[in-house]
């Protein structure tokens, strides 16, 4: 599994919100958004999509810009 | 409230033409801070009603407090943020900071170089902060920063049907800006020089001719350096003016924030008050009659 453009040890099905916790971030972090693949995975699947094993995830946050 | 209906005047430029101004509300005048601002003048985008004609870009301020000082000096209501990798190190608090300013977050897709990229920017965005509203840039160039018009217009059209508000950073080109607004977008914002360049309005007659080319409120971002810039845009007939480093990068950007705040109040004032022609030769402002003969 590649994790914002690094290799990463997380096991194939953990579920985004665990993904979220090894980051520090709180589930319910605000302006924090994840896509899988090139596309966008919505809040509201953070607590039960399995992350499949060779998945590119992207972890995106706010900030300062333009 | 409605906009103010436009009546262009981008004839300011041209020499011994008459600029009538347009009808805008003057009673601005006597309470030139934006909080006293009256209605009547208010900005109008896509529904929302927006009492300062100054936009701020977050980017380049050397911490969140001078942010967050330049925001509250600058009067604005609308900030620009771009979203990026969470570096577990170094996680501010910029959105808490946001928060506490009491400003709209207007979300960029800053860095992406194709539809693709930008469209899917733009839905993260909406995930992240929860608006529809998106200021799109697809650059196609890494010196110049400039758009890259034929992907710009693809990834607008796309999220405008899927329901964004979506404000795209444009080139100053008449002809482009039409197409962006014909697909559907709420605003336009035509570049006056290259991102971060400082160099003001390269292009003073082809923002005057956006202004006339689209009916949407057309916000002038990029290349302001200073105040009479800012200025400037607003004498031309833009209908606000986005800063982002001209503010972030100024050796005192809180004082900066104030400047663009008044300069865009003055601007837009002068705008509805209509400037006088040019004229190559002098025109005495006292009257010749009355001169009494000395002999």
């Amino acid at each position: 599994m590649i994790v914002n453009g690094r290799p990463s040890d997380i096991p194939a099905g953990e579920t985004v919100v665990a993904l979220l916790r090894r980051l520090g971030l709180a589930p319910d972090a605000k302006g924090v958004a994840v896509a899988v693949d090139g596309e966008v995975l919505p809040r509201a699947c953070w607590d039960e999509f399995a992350l499949p094993r060779d998945a590119r995830v992207e972890v995106l946050t706010a900030m300062q810009g333009g | 409230m409605a906009e103010p209906a436009p009546t262009p005047v981008p004839t300011t430029l041209h020499s011994g033409d008459p600029s009538p101004g347009r009808a805008v509300p003057t009673t601005t005048a006597s309470s030139p801070s934006a909080s006293a601002t009256p209605a009547p003048d208010d900005l109008v985008i896509a529904g929302r009603t927006l009492r300062s004609r100054l936009l701020l870009g977050t980017g380049g301020f050397p911490s969140l407090e001078l942010m967050a000082g330049a925001i509250q000096a600058s009067g604005a209501e609308l900030v620009t943020v771009a979203l990026r990798r969470v570096d577990a190190r170094a996680r501010g608090s910029l959105i808490d900071v946001l928060a506490r300013a009491g400003v709209e977050l207007l979300p960029n897709t800053a860095g992406c170089r194709t539809a693709r990229d930008a469209t899917l920017t733009a839905r993260l965005a909406r995930e992240a902060f929860a608006t529809d509203w998106i200021k799109l840039e697809v650059i196609g160039d890494e010196d110049t920063l400039l758009p890259d018009a034929p992907e710009l217009l693809r990834a607008a059209e796309e999220l405008v049907d899927e329901g964004f508000v979506v404000l795209p950073y444009t080139t100053d080109d008449p002809v482009l800006a039409r197409r962006l607004v014909d697909v559907g977008c709420a605003a336009v914002m035509p570049l006056g020089s290259p991102i971060g360049s400082g160099m003001g309005i390269r292009n003073p007659y082809n923002i005057a001719l956006i202004r006339e080319a689209v009916e949407a409120p057309v916000v002038l971002d990029a290349g302001v350096g200073t105040a009479s810039d800012a200025a400037l845009a607003m004498e031309l007939g833009c209908d606000a003016v986005m800063a982002a480093s001209a503010i972030s990068r100024a050796q005192d950007p809180v004082r900066m924030a104030r400047a663009m705040r008044h300069a865009v109040q003055a601007g837009r004032l002068a705008y509805g008050a209509g400037r006088i022609p040019r004229r190559t030769h002098a025109r005495p402002s006292t009257p010749v009659k009355g001169l009494p003969d000395f002999g």
